[in-house]
């Protein structure tokens, strides 16, 4: 079977990892409440999306 | 590659994949707004529209068709009734399926299922300012029922199989020991 040769050398492994990078979550003002929310949901503070009660909040 | 290949398997076998979708979309003609996951919802979507679609034909036929899936009778009685009536000459898209964020717990992505001509929610408004707590009450009722149904279900399925299990048991006993044997040859 294939066996690496060399050992991968810290500066080669944190190179790779370069590009492991998190992402900002996409946020938008809730178009009802004004509260910010994440965009393509309904909004957790007032149960509205595109104008439009979902839920009412338990509060 | 994943060409074609439609629907999602929801981790579950073909007969429980059935099972939930059938109870989902009980629970969706019932209460015409259930909450779930994203998944969930967008496949259960699949399988209601074409039920809907069907019950526009008020015919015994058609009744017993959707009746197949759609386990309760008053739910039924109520589609073909009701549902069919608000609908109208709505050409598919009956429902609607809006994202909620992920769950706490299990981070599962949640959203709202809900037939896109019943919409309650401004009534329920008002109703929950009245009477919040009958609101919590059909809450605790939609996650019992399903459960219930699917239970109901696997009752079945392992009826059938302990039948057939006496009658495999003898087969199974030769093939594992003939498997055995292979084994032992190639060792």
């Amino acid at each position: 079977m294939a066996h690496p040769k060399r050992k991968i050398s810290k500066s080669r492994r944190d190179k790779r990892r370069t590009h492991y990078k998190a992402s900002a979550p996409s946020i938008a003002k809730c178009s009802n409440c004004g509260e910010i929310k994440l965009s393509h949901r309904a909004c957790p503070n007032c149960g509205y999306y595109a104008g439009r009660s979902m839920f009412v909040p338990e509060s | 590659m994943r060409h074609r290949v439609k629907g999602r398997k929801l981790s579950r076998t073909a007969s429980h994949r059935l099972a939930t979708l059938r109870s989902l979309s009980t629970a969706l003609l019932k209460h015409k707004k259930i909450k779930t996951t994203v998944a969930k919802a967008k496949e259960t979507r699949t399988f209601v529209e074409p039920l809907i679609t069907k019950a526009k034909d008020d015919s015994v036929a058609a009744r017993r068709h959707v009746a197949r899936h759609i386990k309760d009778k008053e739910v039924v009685k109520e589609l073909f009734g009701e549902i069919v009536e608000k609908i109208g000459d709505r050409a598919g898209g009956y429902t609607r399926v809006v994202k909620l964020g992920s769950r706490p717990g299990d981070g599962a992505d949640m959203a709202i299922l809900e037939l896109v001509d019943f919409n309650s929610v401004t009534d329920k408004k008002v109703k929950t300012e009245a009477e919040p707590k009958a609101e919590k009450t059909t809450k605790a009722k939609k996650s019992e029922q399903p459960k219930a149904k699917v239970k109901e279900e696997d009752v079945v399925e392992a009826e059938v199989i302990e039948e057939t299990k006496e009658e495999t048991k003898a087969e199974e006993s030769v093939s594992e020991e003939t498997t055995e044997d292979k084994k032992e040859e190639k060792k």
